[in-house]
């Protein structure tokens, strides 16, 4: 009998959904018997429900999207963006932001321990795909007794989230808002993914994945992967533009294999604070589950015959013009089946030179459109 | 619901030629004033595709659907007869290739619904014979070596293309300098004289099989004919 219990933590400052027996069952196959979600909400349910946004994070995201994050004492991830009177105004909308399944935020995943054991997961954590993610995803919402979703929406990762929404549960969605993401993780993406495992996994304090065990931590390995990732999420105009070719700290070159350049400083802090906050093994498994995600054969299909009840989706699909990791393009495809089919699609193009990154960043252009599309979508249904 | 009026003329006669509940997708749709139009006073149900972000996402905040893109790669993305009406406003003059774009609006939509300025006016003519030097006019503003209009034709240029393409001519409106409205086929006046701008409704001609009685064979007839 599944066994629903969710617990507020001062500490860490958001609250867990606790799933007892409730056997979430993974695309691998395997069983989850019982696990936890870590999430936040932001703003008040509106009486009839119609208020409610889901924020899906993007790969090494959290719970955290606004206000301040108690782990880094930071600013949440899309502060910019989420809060009173931002973009997506937590006045107006009711706005739940979860840690994914697999995640090292709070939710079950590789750091946490097995179903009510004190051995830890580890590498024996089952494979993660988009799917589960999501379908975890739902069991939270039905916890919280919301049925309907005004709009799910994130970047990256969080793109193939809201995707995977429209997907399977197109008829508990209003509207999504997809960022920077594709219909498919594509080969070079895979590439960059594989790179950054094998830096992790060639560590010798990674142990198989079972590093805490052995008291280490696989710190070399997950900061020569997060140094790779970060390269792929600026834009060569952006790196020269704040970078060019400046030294760091010196007047002439050392002859030596020093961080010379600011660029090396930049991307060697980037990788020192990043193992600070996130779990190698994490790592392993939410970018994997980024490669298994492949809707190129099957968007249009479950579009066209399994799932009829689309019609009423507003999709809003943004791209970034220097985003080379998910590019215009792959983006585009998702509309042109859209267009194809008839569905009620915006695409909007921002033109920037900030890369993928730029969701994350200042991009007057993208608040509005986000602004705009959810209230004049919202003015339309009742409250 | 109240009903928008319309900030241009051409719009409300661009009104007129749609039935209600249609579906439309207006190519170079702008901000989407005019498909917001279609969409409040004829509950259509409309979408846009506009080149300029600027524009697209203004469109956007409205509550509109409208895909960022150009008129000249993305249309292919539409379905065949996916849309009861296509239209085409005041943009035909600045396609690179307007005979291609012609095809491609009645490949999507049943019936096209095309606007354009008229190079056959008689101002335009007399500034070309009297100055010896390209026009400029309210409708046509810009200098030769920057406009975005490359391609001028006048109207029977544009009824001649019809013909060839055995596209029908169902109904067409013309305007003329001073907002003055007329039924170009109707009219006793020169319309390629005085018409300023040009609201063509179009469709494919739909073919009838008939039977002669003599042989089997079958035959096509022309359900409606261009005079």
């Amino acid at each position: 009998m599944e066994n629903i219990e969710i617990i507020k933590d001062i500490k860490l400052d958001c609250s867990f959904a606790i799933f007892n027996d409730s056997n979430l069952t993974l695309a691998s196959g395997t069983v989850l018997k019982n696990f936890r979600l870590a999430f936040k909400t932001f703003g008040i349910l509106n009486k009839n429900k119609t208020n409610a946004i889901l924020i899906c994070h993007a790969l090494t995201g959290d719970q955290y999207v606004t206000g301040t994050n108690p782990i880094t004492g930071r600013d949440g991830w899309w502060s910019r963006m989420v809060g009173p009177n931002k973009p997506i105004d937590t006045n107006k909308f009711f706005v739940i932001c979860s840690n994914v399944l697999g995640g090292c935020a709070g939710s079950t995943g590789p750091k946490e321990k097995k179903n009510n054991e004190q051995q830890i997961y580890g590498g024996d954590f089952p494979s993660l795909t988009i799917k589960d993610i999501v379908n975890a995803q739902t069991k939270l919402l039905d916890a919280l007794n919301i049925n309907q979703l005004f709009s799910v929406i994130g970047g990256s990762m969080g793109a193939m989230q809201a995707l995977q929404w429209s997907v399977d549960f197109p008829n508990r969605i209003q509207s999504i808002i997809h960022i920077a993401g594709a219909l498919k993780h594509s080969a070079q993406n895979i590439a960059f993914h594989e790179v950054g495992r094998q830096a992790i996994m060639n560590d010798a304090n990674w142990h198989k994945g079972n590093y805490v065990e052995n008291n280490s931590i696989p710190e070399r390995g997950l900061s020569v992967a997060r140094m790779i990732a970060h390269i792929t999420y600026l834009s060569e105009d952006a790196m020269h533009r704040k970078f060019g070719r400046k030294l760091q700290s010196r007047d002439i070159i050392s002859f030596g294999f020093d961080a010379d350049f600011q660029i090396e400083s930049y991307l060697r802090y980037q990788g020192r604070s990043f193992v600070e906050r996130f779990d190698a093994n994490s790592y392993l498994y939410l970018t994997r589950a980024m490669d298994y995600f492949d809707h190129s054969e099957t968007f249009r299909k479950t579009l066209q015959f399994v799932n009829s009840p689309n019609d009423h989706i507003k999709y809003l699909v943004i791209s970034f013009t220097s985003d080379w990791l998910f590019p215009t393009r792959e983006n585009k495809e998702i509309v042109e089946i859209l267009n194809n089919l008839s569905k009620n699609v915006s695409f909007l193009e921002v033109d920037t030179d900030k890369g993928h990154d730029s969701f994350l960043l200042d991009e007057p252009d993208l608040d509005y459109a986000m602004k705009g599309f959810l209230e004049s979508n919202y003015g339309k249904i009742d409250d | 619901m109240i009903k928008i009026k319309s900030i241009r003329k051409d719009w409300d006669l661009i009104e007129s030629l749609i039935k209600d509940k249609s579906r439309i997708l207006d190519i170079g749709c702008g901000e989407g004033d005019l498909i917001q139009q279609l969409e409040r006073n004829l509950d259509a149900r409309v979408h846009g595709i506009e080149k300029s972000q600027k524009l697209a996402q203004k469109g956007i905040v409205k509550g509109l659907n409208i895909t960022q893109g150009d008129a000249e790669k993305d249309l292919l993305q539409y379905a065949n007869q996916s849309f009861d009406y296509v239209v085409l406003s005041q943009t035909l003059q600045a396609m690179v290739q307007p005979k291609k774009i012609l095809i491609e609006l009645l490949r999507i939509g049943s019936k096209a619904i095309v606007s354009f300025p008229n190079f056959g006016h008689w101002k335009i003519r007399l500034q070309l014979l009297f100055n010896g030097k390209m026009p400029i006019t309210t409708g046509l503003p810009y200098s030769w070596y920057d406009t975005p209009n490359i391609h001028f034709f006048t109207l029977k240029d544009f009824e001649n293309l019809c013909k060839e393409m055995n596209i029908i001519i169902e109904n067409s409106i013309g305007l003329t300098d001073r907002g003055k409205q007329f039924t170009i086929n109707d009219s006793l006046l020169p319309a390629n004289i005085i018409t300023n701008e040009a609201i063509f409704l179009l469709s494919y001609k739909n073919f009838e099989p008939i039977k002669i009685k003599s042989t089997n064979k079958i035959f096509a007839k022309n359900s409606a004919i261009i005079n």
